[in-house]
């Protein structure tokens, strides 16, 4: 019998009613043309500039992951592929301009065209590629609001600064396409939002550093990041992550945990694979074995280790998220430093690499990251290949076989008392990268 | 046709391009002792910069079909394109060793953590990563460029313990000027006579100069201009095609040949496009650095990896196609480059729009037989023949 990993309880509910009210807003904006609304990508996304426009961003990320989960990604990514896009294409890709073609919308409410197609390149060149099309395929307007790969140790005055001005012509282009002027003390607003649902969200994370972990930090923190995305700088975020931190307080004062005993603790590595996600959370159901952190709860933006937007310098605070503060436009090194925090600080058993097809960008040297815990730190690592978007790319028996295999060499260390010593993980391979 | 003189130099060149042992960087190297030599990944580096330091820039282009992958597959897996692949495998094989450092650039995600990768791996290996604007139009943008390629001077003045004065950067664009000018004579030459240049033999030529100084890649594409002219090939019956689609990992040499053997006049092409990356001159006055820049910004060649929304890349095809009176474009495609497989879609779409045929191959550096290509581009050139 599969153990229970889900729960449930109010920030559900609370989830759910945010994340309708924002598809009502687009909705509103497709029929009537406002509020304005900003296509953006969910990587290091700048939400705060949006309020000060009143404007609603439009994640063609979400509503391509609400499409899988429901099972229904397949449709529009045979659309895509029929206009020729290739087999081996991102298919979040895929999946996005196939509905556009398609007039699929996650809820079957409108989608507006939007406003400004704002392309916030961080790291992924895909986006690129793919805000090209869509602005393109539905003839909006693009800016492209280029930020420097993270490739230094610390962030560059001359990268801060060309973002920061970037920032700048969006919000002309934007008061031009409006015709309204940008509210500069909303966006401060916004950005002080931001700050606190950051260090609320933070000490969500860091509770799943107590044993037993209240909430599975890669499954369920992907209920959470919806509205850390699309309401992050609004009072009604903060109010969510306010409750959601005080439930998790609770549960960890009542000590309970995901399951009614943790057996495994690990951090996932890559993205999950949505059209399978129920049965995919299953497999790691079985062995009671709960995600305590993941590195793609970090995409978006990465707060755990300290960074917080700052509401008195609130442009550069933007720009310096964008630019060092999320898993996409950090180097494959930091990433790795990145796990090994999680390791050692989250007290991990191990390591779980979902190779994601469609995503170079997460899994291009992947071989490399596990030869680097395997071997040079001694952790136990776990190598899995599917899709996150498509349906075609899982094979459920060998996948189980394998996470199975995993857990039960894992238990039988447990039992014999063979264990990894952290000593020996500590002195041996840290990478001198992260800043 | 004083042909086999002139065929045994175009075998030299091709030799040299596709030589994985880097003798020549290894000779040029003994010739200058403690002189260090810069690779880069492709697709574009400002070479300039490496040369005004004194050190000699190196053009990879990954190891086709000559090295066997022993180790990278179990680095990259499955859905990676190869040159990624076999340029991991040469570090680990040691074939990059005459290389002092490496550098990429924002080219697509695959090749960025490629030169993570190797960090790790090579961790007393200069490596560095150039961010190379992708928003144009930005008045910032110049300003950014300039103070990355300053980054980047700087380090390298440190690697070699020299520096590079701007009389001396500016005498190095003042060379490279010289090399994409006559390369652009040559391209030039063949799209109004392919018949006296053949694509395999321009391609080779340029290629080669990827391992050689700058002037002695000048002085080899000055022989070629004096000595083809006098060629006296015969037309034959082919259409005239524009290849899209090969900037960065490269198709075998004897596909290239078997698209002319089936009968294409390649009238231009994105091969090794780093070489030919600038539409024209660098400027010479003013400050070195920002004309490098400023003319990254606004002086290059469209590719799939630069963007610039002002001009799309899908308009500036087939406008080029026209105007060297393309009949076809054949694009051709590495296998896993998503960079192409995106613009594959607005190409066909906006080529489809002006009516012109097209025809979409993809390919694998270390494939050698191709009879199936052979096919496909056969039929494509016998149905524009005979239409
Ligand atoms: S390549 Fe990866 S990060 Fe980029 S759009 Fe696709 S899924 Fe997202
Ligand atoms: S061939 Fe394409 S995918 Fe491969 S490294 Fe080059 S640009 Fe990237």
């Amino acid at each position: 019998m599969t153990a229970k990993s889900e729960y449930r309880s109010q920030i559900h509910q609370l989830q759910k009613d945010l994340m309708l009210q924002w598809y009502e807003r687009l909705d509103e904006a497709a029929r009537t043309g406002s509020p304005p609304t900003v296509a953006m990508m969910i990587s290091g996304n700048c939400v705060e500039l949006l309020e000060g426009f009143g404007a609603v961003p439009l994640y063609p990320e979400v509503n391509a992951l609400q499409l899988a989960i429901r099972h229904q990604s397949l449709e529009p990514i045979l659309a895509a592929e029929e206009l020729g896009y290739a087999a081996d294409n991102c298919a979040y890709v895929k999946a996005d301009i196939g509905c556009m073609l398609k007039g699929i919308t996650p809820t079957g409410g409108k989608l507006p065209v939007p406003t400004l197609v704002l392309c916030n390149f961080v790291g992924c060149n895909t986006y690129i590629k793919w805000f090209e099309h869509v602005a393109e395929l539905q003839g909006a307007p693009l800016y492209m609001l280029d930020v420097p790969f993270f490739r230094t140790e610390h962030p560059r005055r001359e990268d801060i600064d060309y973002v920061v001005r970037q920032l700048q012509e969006t919000v002309t282009k934007l008061e031009e396409l409006i015709g309204r002027r940008f509210d500069y003390d909303r966006f401060r607003e916004a950005v002080r939002c931001s700050a606190e649902v950051e260090e609320l969200w933070s000490r969500i994370k860091r509770l799943a550093q107590k044993t037993p972990s209240p909430f599975d930090a890669y499954f369920d923190a992907i209920t959470l990041m919806g509205p850390l995305y699309v309401h992050r700088g609004t009072p009604a975020g903060v109010e969510f992550f306010r409750v959601a931190l005080q439930e998790m307080e609770d549960k960890v004062a009542r000590g309970e945990g995901l399951y009614d005993q943790e057996k495994f603790r690990v951090v996932m590595e890559g993205p999950p694979p949505y059209p399978y996600f129920r049965t995919f959370r299953d497999m790691f159901a079985k062995w009671k074995a709960c995600a305590v952190a993941s590195t793609y709860s970090t995409v978006g933006g990465l707060w755990e280790f300290g960074f917080r937007h700052d509401p008195d310098h609130p442009f550069e605070a933007v720009a310096l998220h964008m630019l060092a503060h999320n898993v996409t436009n950090r180097n494959y090194l930091q990433r790795y430093e990145q796990i090994r925090r999680y390791v050692e600080e989250w007290h991990a058993h191990g390591v779980i690499i979902h190779f994601v097809k469609s995503c170079r960008l997460f899994s291009a040297g992947q071989g490399d990251m596990r030869d680097y815990f395997t071997r040079t730190l001694g952790i136990p690592t776990l190598y899995l290949e599917s899709d996150l978007e498509d349906p075609r790319y899982f094979a459920e028996a060998q996948t189980r076989n394998r996470i199975d295999a995993f857990f039960e060499a894992l238990e039988h260390a447990q039992t014999t008392g063979v264990s990894i010593s952290m000593e020996k993980r500590r002195a041996s391979g840290a990478l001198k990268v992260i800043s | 046709m004083q042909c086999a003189e002139s065929e045994r130099t175009f075998d030299k060149y091709a030799e040299i391009a596709q030589d994985l042992s880097l003798a020549e960087v290894r000779r040029w190297k003994s010739e200058h002792p403690g002189a260090k030599a810069i690779g880069y990944f492709p697709v574009y580096a400002p070479m300039e910069i490496i040369q005004a330091c004194g050190m000699l820039p190196v053009g990879l282009n990954g190891a086709g079909d000559r090295l066997d992958i022993q180790y990278a597959d179990a680095r990259f897996g499955s859905f990676i394109c190869s040159i990624v692949k076999t340029t991991l495998e040469m570090a680990m094989t040691g074939h990059l060793e005459p290389l002092d450092g490496l550098l990429f650039s924002t080219i697509c995600d695959s090749a960025r953590n490629l030169c993570y990768v190797l960090k790790r791996n090579f961790p007393h290996m200069y490596l560095d990563f150039l961010h190379l604007p992708h928003n144009p139009g930005s008045p910032a943008a110049v300003e950014f460029l300039r103070g990355e390629y300053a980054r980047l001077q700087q380090q390298l003045e440190e690697l070699g313990g020299c520096s590079a004065t701007p009389e001396g950067l500016r005498h190095a664009i003042a060379l490279y000027n010289q090399n994409r000018a006559l390369l652009r004579q040559l391209y030039a030459l063949r799209a109004a006579a392919p018949h006296l240049l053949r694509t395999w033999e321009l391609y080779t030529l340029m290629r080669a100069g990827n391992f050689v100084p700058v002037e002695t890649h000048n002085q080899w594409l000055r022989e070629a201009l004096e000595e083809l002219p006098a060629r006296t090939g015969k037309p034959r019956d082919s259409i005239r095609v524009v290849i899209e689609g090969s900037f960065c990992e490269q198709p075998p040499l004897d596909l290239i040949k078997l698209m002319e053997e089936a009968g294409c006049y390649v009238v231009d092409d994105d091969f090794i496009l780093g070489r030919r990356w600038f539409t024209e001159d660098v400027p010479l006055d003013g400050e070195p650095l920002t004309a490098l820049a400023e003319s990254y910004l606004n002086r290059a060649v469209y590719s799939s990896v630069r963007h610039d929304f002002r001009n799309p890349r899908h308009k500036a095809l087939v406008e080029k196609t026209r105007r060297l009176n393309g009949q076809a474009v054949i694009l051709l495609i590495a296998k896993f480059c998503e960079p192409a497989y995106f613009d594959y879609v607005l190409f066909k779409r906006e080529l489809e729009a002006a009516g012109i045929p097209h025809l979409l191959l993809e390919f694998e550096e270390k494939a050698f037989t191709f009879e199936r290509l052979r096919s496909e581009v056969e039929t494509f050139v016998e149905s524009l023949l005979f239409d």
